[in-house]
Formats: C-alpha cells, sequence, structure tokens
C-alpha cells in the first residue's frame, strides 16, 4: 500500500509516521520539516501524553508554577503547517509492516512510506516487593508530577498535623534521581536519595567527586544513603511506607520514586518482529535504520549499532540523521560525545572526555577545596602532556573551555589547569576546530569566520552559527572571541540611540535638555523603547530633584519606578518600609503587623535588613504609604536601579567587640543617599569591626570600622558574579568618609554603561583601582567639587516620594486598576493560602480572542 | 457591512493637548459589523506614552495607550506570557517604527497596532478598535 500523491509542484508526497512525540520526535518534525523545501513529506505524528513535546529534561522546573505550557518546546504544535498531523493521546498499538501501517490506540488505521520509532523509554521499577503500593511513583512525564504533588501536599498535611517533616524517598541517585529529589524538595518535602552504587552520580563521576557532591547535596537537606538498595516497600497502616534498606536502614517515608535508570520503549517495534538489541532497544544500523528498511529508530529507544544513549544530544543527532536520510542525504551517526555539564539542585556538574581515566597510562590530576566544596579533575595522557577529560563539581565554570581541549596538547603545566591560583586557559590558544558551542558543535573556526565576515555582536554570531543559541554557557567565550578580533562593541544603547548610557549623561549634563522628547529629537531617532526611557528616565532623576512621575518623565519610568512599588508575577506589588540599618521602633514594627494584617499581605524578612511586605494591589497602595507616613516612616526603594538599603551590625552601641557606632553610620548614609538613582542597583554595608558582620565587602560601598576611624571598600557586588569589594581608603573620619562616597557614587552614575553594576564597572575603568583612588582622593581630574555639589543637590532636594503622591490629587489618581472603574479590584488576582505560605495564583491561559 | 471610523468630534484645546498634538485618532480601524462599544475615560485622562487599564463587560480587560503622536490603542491587557493582567502597566515605544508595548514583568515586546508579540509569531494579543467621541475615549467589543 503506497500513500504517494501529487503535491501541487508536481513532485510526489510522501508520509512518514512519527511514533513518540518527546523532544527528539519534535527535534526529527523540525528538522526535517525545515529541510524539506519542496514539501515533499506528509508528517504524522503520534503522541502516547496529551502534551505535545515539552523539555523533559527541565521536568523539575514544573513544580512551583505548575504550569505545563512553559515546559513547552517551541513550535511544538507545528501551527499553520498542514503538512505536519499531531495526533495527541494517541498511542500506536500495532505495526504492519508488511502492509505499511500502524493502528492507533483510537482505531485508526494509517499508512506510511516511512516509519520513524521516537517512543523514548520508561522508568525502571526494580521488583521491590511493595514497589506497586500506593505512594510509589515513577518519574518521568508531567502526570507523574502532578501525581507525585497531590501525594506530597497530602503528606505534607499529614505531617503538619503529626507535628513532624514530610519526606519522600528516590531510588536512584544519579542523574535523573537528584533531578527527582529536587522536584521532591521544592514540593516541600525532605528527601532521601537511596543509590545502590558507593557515589551518587556513578556514571558521571568519579569516588572523590562523588564524595564532594554528596556533601553539597547533604547539606541543601537531602539524606544520601549511598552503596545501598531498597529491600523492600511495605504500605504502613497511617499511609506512610516502611522501607528497609540493604544496610539495614529502616526509614518511614511519605512517598517512593523510583528513578533508577530507563529501560527502551520498544514493546511495538518487538511485536512487529523488529530486531533489538541486547539489553533492549530497537536495532539500528548507523544511519539508525531498522531491520525493515522502511523503519527508523531515534532517540532512547534506538540501540544505535547495539548502543542505547539516555542524553537528549545524541538524540537529538540520531533525528537529523534520519531526516537528512529521507532527504535522500548520506548522513550517518558518528556516535556521540557523553559529556555532560549540568546544575543538579543547584550544584554544577560536568563531566567531559575519559572522565573515569580509562586510557592506559592515563594520569589523573586532582583538586579539591573541601571548604569551597569543589572538586576538579583533570586526565591526561602518559606524557602529561595531552589532556583526555576530566570531572568538575561544584564549580564548572572551566568546563567549555576544558573541553574544547579534550584530545589537544595542553600548553604549560596540566596541573594549573585544576589550580585556583592557576593559569586560565584563554580562547585565545584554543586551535580553529576545537568545539566552543558544545550543544550546536560550533567550533572556533566558525565564530572566527563569521565575525570575519562582519558580525560585529553577540547577536549577529548567534544568528549566522547558532553559537549559545540553546544553553548559552559559551557566550562569555564567544564575547572573548569578539572582543579579541578586536571588533568595537557597538556602544549604542538601543536602535532610538546610538550614544551609550555615559554619552547621554554628558549632553543632559551639558546641554540641559530636561526632556525625553526633547532629548530624542536632537539625539535620537523614533518614539524610544523599553531600553532608552527608563535609561534616560535615570539620568533626568539623577541630574535632578523633580519627583519621577513629574510631567513627562512619568511616561518614561519602568514599571517600578511608575507605581513606586516592586510589580511581582501575578502583577500585585510588595512594599518596603525604609529601615536604615535594619533599626525600627516597636511602634513601627505594630505598623507594619497590622498594616499586613488588613490588607492581607504575606510577609518575608528580605536580605536586606528590611521587611517585605507582599500582594498589595495598585489602588492599595497609596493606603499602605499613609498608615507609614502617620507613624514617622516611608516607602523604600527595594526596586529601581538606585539606592536600595544600608545594612549594618549592631555596633559599638550594644556589641562588645564593636569599635564604631555602625549603625548610626548606616542610618546617616542611608537617608543622604536614598532616592540617587544610578545605572545599576546600589548596596551599602557598614561594619561595627573587623568581624564584618553586615558582609559590607559584598556591597558596592562597603564601610568597616577601625579603632581610629572608618575603612571604605568600593565596588563589591552580590547577585550572579559576585566580587569583593576593594579597599580605597583607610582610617578615614566621618567626614571625609561621606565626602569620598558622594565623590565615587556620583563619578559611577555619570560614566557607568546602563545595568552596568560597580564591579565589572571598576574592572572596565581604564587604570582600574588606582585611577578611582586618584580620581576620589587626590582629585586627579579636578571634578571633585563638581561631584560633591552634585551630590549636595541630590541631598537637598530629597523628598519622600511616596508621600508627594499622597498629597498631589492628579499623580493619586492612577493609582487604579481600571479607569472606568476605579473601585474595582482586578478580578483576576488571586492567591493560594492553603499551603505553608500565601502565594499568588496566575491565570489560566487566556483564550485568543477574534480580533475586534 | 461597513462600519466607518467617525472622524474626531468635539475636540476640545483641551483634549488635543493631552495628546501633545492637534488630532486624536484610532490606531486600530474596526472591522466591519457591528459591535458594543464601552466607555472607558476622557480623552484627557490619558498621559501621552502610558497606558491606562479598562474593565470590559464580561470580565475581560484592555490596554489602552494614547502615543505622543495622538494614536489611541487597544489591547488585550493579559500579558499570555507571564499570565497577569499587566500591559497596561507596560512601556511603550517603537520598534523599526513599528509602535509597541513591552510587559512589565518579562519584557517581551508586542505591537500596538496587531498585537503580535514581535520575538515570537506564534503570540498575539487580542486587539480592540477605539473610537473618540465627544472627548470620550470608548472601546468596541464584538457583539457576542
Amino acid at each position: 500500500m503506497s500513500t504517494t500523491t501529487e503535491n501541487p509542484t508536481g513532485t510526489t508526497t510522501r508520509t512518514v509516521v512519527v511514533v513518540g512525540h518527546g523532544m527528539v520526535g519534535h527535534r526529527f518534525v523540525e528538522a526535517l520539516r525545515s529541510r524539506d523545501t519542496e514539501s515533499t513529506w506528509k508528517v504524522t505524528v503520534l503522541s502516547q501524553e496529551a502534551e505535545a513535546a515539552y523539555d523533559r529534561v527541565g521536568l523539575s522546573s514544573y513544580v512551583g508554577a505548575w504550569d505545563r505550557t512553559s515546559l513547552a518546546l517551541a513550535g511544538n504544535t507545528y501551527a499553520g503547517d498542514d503538512l505536519v498531523d499531531l495526533r495527541l493521546g494517541t498511542r500506536a498499538e500495532h505495526v504492519d509492516r508488511e502492509a505499511r501501517t500502524v493502528t492507533t490506540s483510537t482505531g485508526d488505521v494509517i499508512a506510511y512510506d516511512e516509519l520513524v520509532l521516537a517512543t523514548g523509554s520508561h522508568p525502571f521499577v526494580p521488583p521491590v516487593p511493595g514497589h506497586d503500593s500506593t505512594g510509589c511513583f515513577v518519574y518521568r512525564t508531567l502526570d507523574d508530577l502532578d501525581g507525585i504533588r497531590v501525594a506530597a501536599e497530602s503528606a505534607i498535611e499529614r505531617a503538619a498535623v503529626e507535628g513532624r517533616e514530610a519526606n519522600g524517598l528516590v531510588v536512584g541517585g544519579g542523574l535523573l534521581g537528584l533531578e527527582a529529589a529536587n522536584a521532591l524538595r521544592l514540593l516541600g518535602l525532605t528527601p532521601h536519595v537511596v543509590e545502590f552504587a558507593p557515589r551518587l552520580m556513578p556514571l558521571q563521576v568519579d569516588d572523590g567527586g562523588g564524595a564532594v557532591l554528596e556533601g553539597l547535596i547533604s547539606h541543601l537537606g537531602v539524606q544520601v544513603h549511598t552503596g545501598a538498595g531498597t529491600s523492600s516497600i511495605a504500605a504502613q497502616d497511617d499511609g506512610r511506607l516502611a522501607v528497609e534498606l540493604s544496610d539495614g536502614t529502616a526509614l518511614l517515608t511519605d512517598l517512593v520514586v523510583f528513578s533508577a535508570g530507563v529501560r527502551p520503549s520498544d514493546a511495538v517495534a518487538r511485536a512487529a518482529g523488529l530486531d533489538v538489541g541486547e539489553r533492549g532497544g530497537v536495532l539500528t544500523d548507523a544511519a539508525c535504520r531498522t531491520s525493515d528498511e522502511n523503519v527508523w529508530a531515534v532517540g532512547e529507544v534506538a540501540a544505535v549499532e547495539g548502543r542505547c544513549y539516555g542524553l537528549v544530544a545524541p538524540g537529538y543527532t540520531m533525528a537529523e540523521v534520519v531526516a537528512d536520510r529521507l532527504l535522500g542525504g548520506e548522513a550517518t551517526f558518528p556516535g556521540a560525545d557523553l559529556s555532560t555539564k549540568l546544575k543538579l539542585l543547584g550544584v554544577d556538574v560536568a563531566s567531559f572526555g575519559d572522565a573515569m581515566a580509562t586510557t592506559p597510562g592515563s594520569l589523573e590530576i586532582v583538586h579539591t577545596d573541601a571548604t569551597k566544596g569543589t572538586y576538579a579533575k583533570v586526565v591526561v595522557s602518559d606524557d602529561a602532556r595531552t589532556l583526555l577529560g576530566g570531572i568538575l563539581v561544584g564549580d564548572a565554570s572551566a568546563y567549555t573551555t576544558l573541553k574544547a581541549y579534550v584530545g589537544r596538547e595542553v600548553p604549560g603545566d596540566p596541573g594549573a589547569l585544576v589550580s585556583p591560583a592557576g593559569a586560565e586557559l584563554g580562547a585565545d590558544a584554543l586551535p580553529d576546530d576545537a568545539v566552543i558551542c558544545s550543544c550546536n558543535n560550533v567550533t572556533k573556526g566558525s565564530i572566527c569566520g563569521a565575525i570575519a565576515e562582519g558580525a560585529c555582536d553577540l547577536a549577529a554570531i548567534k544568528g549566522c552559527t547558532n553559537a549559545g543559541t540553546t544553553c548559552g554557557g559559551c557566550l562569555p567565550t564567544v564575547k572573548k572571541l569578539l572582543v579579541d578580533s578586536g571588533v568595537e562593541l557597538s556602544k549604542a544603547l538601543c536602535e532610538h540611540f546610538e550614544q551609550s548610557r555615559a554619552e547621554l549623561f554628558e549632553i543632559v549634563a551639558s546641554t540641559g535638555i530636561r526632556t525625553f522628547s526633547g532629548l530624542l529629537a536632537r539625539y535620537g531617532t523614533g518614539t524610544g523603547c523599553e531600553i532608552c526611557k527608563p535609561t534616560v528616565a535615570s539620568i533626568l532623576a539623577s541630574t535632578s530633584s523633580d519627583h519621577v512621575l513629574d510631567g513627562e518623565q512619568a511616561a518614561l519610568q519602568d514599571s517600578n519606578d511608575h507605581f513606586l512599588a516592586n510589580i511581582q508575577k501575578n502583577g500585585t506589588y510588595s512594599v518596603v518600609p525604609r529601615m536604615p540599618g535594619g533599626e525600627v521602633t516597636a511602634e513601627q514594627l505594630i505598623t507594619i503587623g497590622q498594616v499586613a494584617q488588613d490588607f492581607g499581605l504575606y510577609v518575608k524578612v528580605t536580605g536586606g535588613q528590611r521587611i517585605d511586605l507582599f500582594g498589595a494591589r495598585v489602588e492599595q497602595l497609596p493606603a499602605i504609604w499613609q498608615r507609614l507616613v502617620d507613624v514617622g516612616m516611608e516607602s523604600g526603594q527595594a526596586y529601581g536601579k538606585s539606592l536600595r538599603t544600608v545594612k549594618s551590625c549592631v555596633g559599638s552601641s550594644w556589641c562588645r567587640y564593636g569599635v564604631q557606632d555602625s549603625v548610626g553610620m548606616a542610618v546617616d548614609l542611608e537617608h543622604r543617599y536614598r532616592g540617587l538613582r544610578s545605572p545599576h542597583k546600589i548596596k551599602f554595608g557598614v561594619s561595627g569591626c573587623a568581624r564584618e558582620c553586615a558582609e559590607a565587602r559584598g556591597k558596592d560601598v562597603g564601610v568597616i570600622a577601625t579603632d581610629k576611624g572608618w575603612n571604605l571598600y568600593l565596588c563589591g557586588n552580590g547577585g550572579q558574579t559576585p566580587a569583593h569589594a576593594r579597599l580605597l581608603a583607610s582610617d578615614l573620619d566621618d567626614e571625609t568618609l561621606v565626602r569620598y562616597i558622594d565623590r565615587f557614587l556620583m563619578f559611577y552614575v555619570r560614566t557607568a554603561d546602563r545595568l552596568q553594576r560597580t564591579a565589572p564597572w571598576l574592572d572596565a575603568l581604564e587604570g582600574g583601582l588606582e585611577h578611582l583612588r586618584a580620581v576620589v582622593c587626590d582629585d586627579s581630574l579636578g571634578i571633585a567639587d563638581d561631584l560633591e555639589a552634585a551630590m549636595g543637590r541630590h541631598v537637598e532636594g530629597y523628598q519622600d516620594e511616596w508621600k508627594a503622591v499622597l498629597d498631589d490629587p492628579e499623580k493619586l489618581s492612577r493609582f487604579v486598576s481600571f479607569v472606568n472603574a476605579p473601585e474595582e479590584a482586578d478580578p483576576t488576582v488571586a492567591f493560594d493560602e492553603s499551603g505553608p505560605r500565601k502565594v499568588p495564583v496566575l491565570l489560566g491561559l487566556p483564550t485568543v480572542r477574534e480580533n475586534a | 457591512m461597513t462600519t466607518l471610523v467617525s472622524p474626531p468630534q468635539g475636540m476640545s484645546a483641551e483634549v488635543a493637548a493631552a495628546a501633545g498634538r492637534n488630532v486624536v485618532r484610532p490606531g486600530i480601524l474596526p472591522s466591519p459589523g457591528a459591535r458594543q462599544w464601552v466607555s472607558a475615560c476622557p480623552v484627557t485622562a490619558l498621559v501621552p506614552g502610558r497606558g491606562i487599564a479598562v474593565l470590559l463587560p464580561g470580565g475581560a480587560q484592555a490596554a489602552l495607550f494614547l502615543l505622543p503622536n495622538g494614536m489611541i490603542y487597544a489591547v488585550d491587557n493579559l500579558d499570555p506570557y507571564a499570565r497577569a493582567a499587566v500591559l497596561s502597566r507596560g512601556l511603550t515605544g517603537d520598534r523599526g517604527g513599528e509602535p509597541t508595548v513591552a510587559s512589565p514583568l518579562l519584557k517581551q515586546v508586542f505591537s500596538l497596532r496587531t498585537g503580535a508579540a514581535l520575538d515570537d509569531p506564534e503570540v498575539a494579543l487580542p486587539t480592540y478598535a477605539v473610537r473618540i467621541q465627544h472627548g470620550t475615549v470608548r472601546v468596541g467589543l464584538p457583539l457576542p
């Protein structure tokens, strides 16, 4: 039976049926449809799950938001593509190879010219007594997680009544097992992980790496039991499960998740008489063709030349191979690089090349730092010259470069590769055929080629090479290549302004232009956007004391500055009362508590010694501010690019070690710089002695008391790229300290790029710390008076922005949910208070309405 | 049946000043067919460059924007990415001349003219027709 028909272009259209719509099945359809420019193939896809292809690798991120759409793979419904027929919730029951038909669970018989099996695999459940008890789960699909969720939630309720913690046990301590443990943790259970091997992730890491990994993971509250099997599971009368381990440990657990490996889902293939591998899986040749020339297998179900692969990247390669073959190509599966880099429970783990040192004569160089919780091993050839592989735990930042060196001679001492003091391998030393982006297999040569052909920014390189478009881990290396090639990165703020932020600042300061429209008319094009508007708003705010919602400025402020509060995921706001140095009176604290109670706000103490009140609707904000104003408080910036908070320890007034009044100084500094708008957020810390309890060296401005005065540290950052602040000057008196901070802050505000925090700003500053010291302490540029005067104007002009709104009926009138129903609360705002804490509930997916 | 947009009527000096231009006009022409017109607010209540939310009969919400050039647009207020009613609080602007609003949450950019998400061909916001009568902005809903 043939399905061949004529298509409009005169060529023939054939039908390929794809069984399975996981990540690899989807990749196959995409690959085929994007390359089949003549439309020679019609595709019918059968998906057993009701959900179209989703990111199974990221399954644990489903926990919390419970949003199926957020895991959907791009383009997974093939909307608008008439040649793809996706049938969800439809299983392939039977394949008749003779007739070339597939019979589905809905009773349809679909004829095919070619058949692609992408049925994936299913979790292996060890035949432990009691493995099918209620409360036992597997971890593979969204439906599995929904089931685990229900059980976990009732377990937490039950545990709360009984006054204990709810826990869950994961059988299997490999990659998937730790993912499952993470899911349990996110659900609020204490996870136990049981691994038969003597270490976690036995396939990826060695004993040393496993030990460090176990330490890091135990630290996160996961109970690890290695070198133990699960002997029996028995349901208890109280709904819990009694689990006995082979080492004699007995555990009572609320639920059990099996995550002890997978088995290829090859039942349909077996029934159809296709050859299967020794350990299961549909046997194929290097072209992914099975024992039937019209049937192919890809992904976890395929045993390519006898070998199954449990990672998604080799599956993607197989999908590309088969797509190529169906279009007449000659592609073969080149074997797979099983290198992996992943973040499990927030812990970096990477393993690449000959990680287990199986090459005869190979040597291992290991660096373990028990205090930091890092493990780094490289495996080199017997002459210690060629890098063969390695393992990184705790910090995998060197992965991209190290992996690119696998199979190559290492410049210099290989031990330096894992030594923290050792030389870092630069991208410039790499040969052209070294792979920089391993997700998309892009070499240094192709990236440099793209640069030579005129790609002059990251977006252009992504566009023409695909490098960095999947995980993005290689982007710092790509950027380095770009800079090394001498390309001048464009400073343009956005499509509306060719100038950088610092240049616009100079323009505003020297021309006196005070409106966005005026600046745009003279120096820009178009009408602006979400990048240049807040940037210009910040510059205008840094250079005057106008209220941020005055006149035209109101339309430039990003949502937080527009509503003077911190927008949260459901569109409500959080309010953080200003609390300099973390100091608060009993009366103020009572007011904050009453406000939270009266407005039903969720309360959380922040990292900056303040109290965050979540869940206020737009129209509630002014009433909340009024209550604060009534007891002499004001709201504070926990948002915006501005001074956030000055953190302090209790200092000499209470602490027996303190040598200066750190709280008093913190309060003064916050009052001085509050409201200052800047290129990025600014945080301060003040410590009353060298013990540094305020962690001031992690702040943009860190002040640490000495017995003679204050040491001033600058440009420390927390966040994504932490940096310690660096000492600018020692033993300063109060007045000099404040003068230096004035100068520093204004210098930063004037010269930094948009969203450039102080640490990268200092890194990029020509002359570095020495130059900064010269400008701030020695006035080498002769601008110190000017900087101080500018700060003086800011301090002088400070007003309580929130109170100013209360005092201005016009501004106040904008704080409504609906312009045509100012009394109405937004009916879409809802919260769930059934769990341990109040959380926002997002809307169901909006249905797209016909355009009016 | 074709419905033509009525030219702006009763434009007061105050209304025109609010937009910074002499003419305030709808950015989206209504498609043919009768519809229900919901009064939103006086034109003067709109801040040029910013949006405001309008509660519609049946519980839907429109995000209404007046741009500095005098054009008024209405798209659905629900951010399909964040699943929250926030788009009226986004920043307006243009991309290559196309009038836009950026979600205040995760900054996805939508065309105000067509509702399309500019970086994602599969996502589009519903749009609403707008008319201005006697200084009042009205949002057009298709009749059920």
